[in-house]
């Protein structure tokens, strides 16, 4: 890692000549053509922790390029380096291994000064908000202005823009504790966008927040993703928030990354165990009614119960076709579809009662309708 | 009696010099102190093992050393930088440098609970290092500072009393002389009573101050 330390003035020039359309780019990803320019890059990047008796490995061969203007969110448990990770773009952690590279530029190699102005380029938000607990909400937002030598008046502007747009306005004497979670966190987001950064970085930005809260934060991030073109890094343990803001994956397993790709694709098909664990919340399970009537094998009469999933490669399910093309009483037991990313995953869970073609047969028939077809067995038909 | 409040008069405005002029001094000098020895430990913000070894090390011998110990051991060096040995402004001298090490290790301590994400927050949005200090750390230790810096005027009034031995008078002297070597329980009972009436309002405003400024 060797080569001249870089300053202030080239790190200025980093940014994109032309500023980052600011069309509103809808989140699928055919309408997002500028996206394809890699904005940040990690090259097996690791990490390892030197410790008393066992040094302690948070990442190991860490390859991911983050797009321009894209949202792309890290899964994984607790434990599995996402924190580590994160870090290393702004360089509250030095990676012992790989580089980091910011519009094609290592970030090892800057000096302080190139350190300072690339910080400036890039928002950090927080798990906890850390925010100044003797600094009122104005006084908060305004440090990283003041710091960086801005005359109060653009300051003081500045920060009111900000208040504005997180919606906090009312509140800009109020001292942190006088806040809840979701007005600490907005303050985080507009401390976090006093510089206009490039790139917005969230450290489990939600995970301390209530669901309701939860989701007015993914909203106000997703409007600034779309209004700013900002590109957004988040970590979380939760697929909701994957869900409802990304637009790329990647799950990450002990310090290494065992799957990565559009958020509809690791939705519809999981290739990773952990993965398949992550998501298992927000899947359905076998309702427990339905569960303890089942049986193996038919007994007359019975209703044949097949599990269609739909992974988004297809088209939403066609409900008229299905019941046709099955025969017989279709009924739904259980399922649904959620659109991602604008295409349509789920799962269906029907029960074929009375159909003219025989059970092996009807696996088949539906295949041609769904990703992936299961029989689960067969309950008495109500 | 007008012979008595003349004394603890002339008592009141010794203690009240020695203790004021070395308290100043211990806040003035204690801080910068306390900042190093947070700053300068291993991880910190200017990490430089060896300063700070030295520095905890100083701090140490001067706290070990029993006050009245000091105040003799110090003469040399009193007479070196005030030109006296005896007096108030001798006693000042001793009572800062055993007040100041005090005050710096409380100091420490208040600005080593500043939550280290905040520290990690100021990183990341461009803060230089002094910045961090002048920004986040002293701020946000300022609650724990006042009440530190309370303490320590407390604990200075407290060893004022023994730089009677250097003829620095004070409101301490008064009573070992008065109430214990004459005698006279008069004497002791009006000075206890307003030492304790003077520690009380230091304790009372300092709690004040230190609650006005917690937004915690």
């Amino acid at each position: 890692m060797s080569g001249l330390p870089i300053s202030l003035r080239q790190v200025a020039d980093l940014r994109p000549a032309t500023p980052a359309p600011l069309s509103p780019a809808s989140r699928s990803p055919a309408s997002r053509p500028e996206a394809l320019d890699t904005l940040l890059r990690f090259e097996g990047v690791g990490k390892t922790y030197p410790g008393a008796e066992t040094s302690v490995r948070a990442l190991h061969g860490i390859d991911l390029a983050i797009r321009r203007g894209e949202v792309f969110g890290i899964i994984g448990r607790s434990g599995a380096g996402k924190s580590s990770l994160i870090r290393t773009v702004n360089r509250l952690e030095q990676p012992s291994e790989g580089r980091v590279l910011i519009d094609g530029l290592d970030i090892a190699r800057l000096d302080e000064d190139g350190l300072v102005a690339l910080r400036r380029r890039i928002g950090m938000i927080f798990q906890h908000f850390n925010l100044m607990s003797a600094k009122t909400v104005r006084e908060n937002i305004e440090l990283p202005l003041r710091v960086a030598g801005v005359p109060r008046a653009q300051r003081r502007r500045k920060v009111e823009d900000l208040l504005a747009l997180v919606g906090l306005e009312d509140r800009r004497d109020a001292y942190p504790t006088q806040l809840s979670g979701g007005q600490k966190q907005r303050v985080g987001i507009a401390r976090a966008l006093v510089h206009d950064p490039q790139i917005l970085l969230c450290d489990e930005a939600t995970s301390a927040l209530d669901p309701e809260t939860t989701q007015s934060i993914l909203a106000l991030l997703r409007e600034i993703n779309q209004r700013l073109g900002l590109t957004i890094l988040l970590i979380t343990h939760e697929m909701e928030v994957i869900r409802d803001l990304c637009d790329r994956v990647a799950v990450l397993e002990r310090g290494e990354v065992v799957e990565q790709g559009p958020v509809w694709r690791v939705f519809g098909e999981p290739h990773h165990e952990v993965t398949r664990t992550l998501l298992a919340p927000l899947r359905h399970p076998l309702p427990d009614d339905v569960a303890t009537r089942l049986r193996a094998e038919p007994a007359p009469g019975d209703a044949l119960v097949l599990d269609l999933r739909f992974s988004g490669r297809n088209a939403a399910p066609d409900l008229a076709a299905l019941a046709n093309r099955l025969g017989g009483r279709v009924t739904l037991l259980d399922g649904g579809i959620e659109r991602i990313q604008g295409r349509a995953l789920g799962h269906l869970l029907l029960a074929i009662h009375g159909s003219p073609h025989p059970a092996s047969n009807l696996l088949e028939r539906a295949h041609q309708l769904a990703d992936h077809v299961e029989a689960i067995g067969h309950v008495a038909a109500s | 009696m007008s012979l008595l409040l003349d004394r603890l008069w002339q008592g009141l405005i010794d203690t009240g010099l020695m203790v004021g002029v070395s308290s100043l001094l211990a806040l003035i000098l204690g801080i910068p102190l306390a900042v190093v020895l947070v700053t300068s430990e291993r991880g910190g913000l200017f990490e430089a093992p060896a300063l700070n070894r030295l520095l905890g090390g100083l701090v140490n011998l001067f706290r070990s050393v029993p006050f009245l110990i000091l105040m003799v051991a110090l003469i040399p060096f009193t007479r070196l930088l005030v030109g006296t040995t005896y007096g108030v402004w001798a006693a000042v001298v001793p009572l800062t440098i055993a007040a100041t090490p005090f005050f710096a290790r409380i100091a420490e301590v208040s600005l080593r609970e500043v939550d280290h994400g905040l520290i990690e927050a100021a990183q990341a949005m461009g803060c230089r290092r002094w910045h961090i200090i002048w920004h986040v750390l002293l701020p946000e230790a300022l609650p724990g500072l006042i009440g530190g810096f309370t303490i320590t005027v407390v604990t200075l009034i407290n060893s004022s009393a023994m730089a009677g031995a250097i003829g620095a008078g004070g409101l301490g002297d008064l009573a070992y002389r008065y109430g214990y070597q004459r005698f006279d329980t008069q004497v002791m009972v009006t000075v206890i009573i307003v030492l304790i009436v003077l520690v009380t309002l230091i304790q009372l405003s300092g709690d004040r101050l230190a609650r006005y400024f917690n937004r915690r």
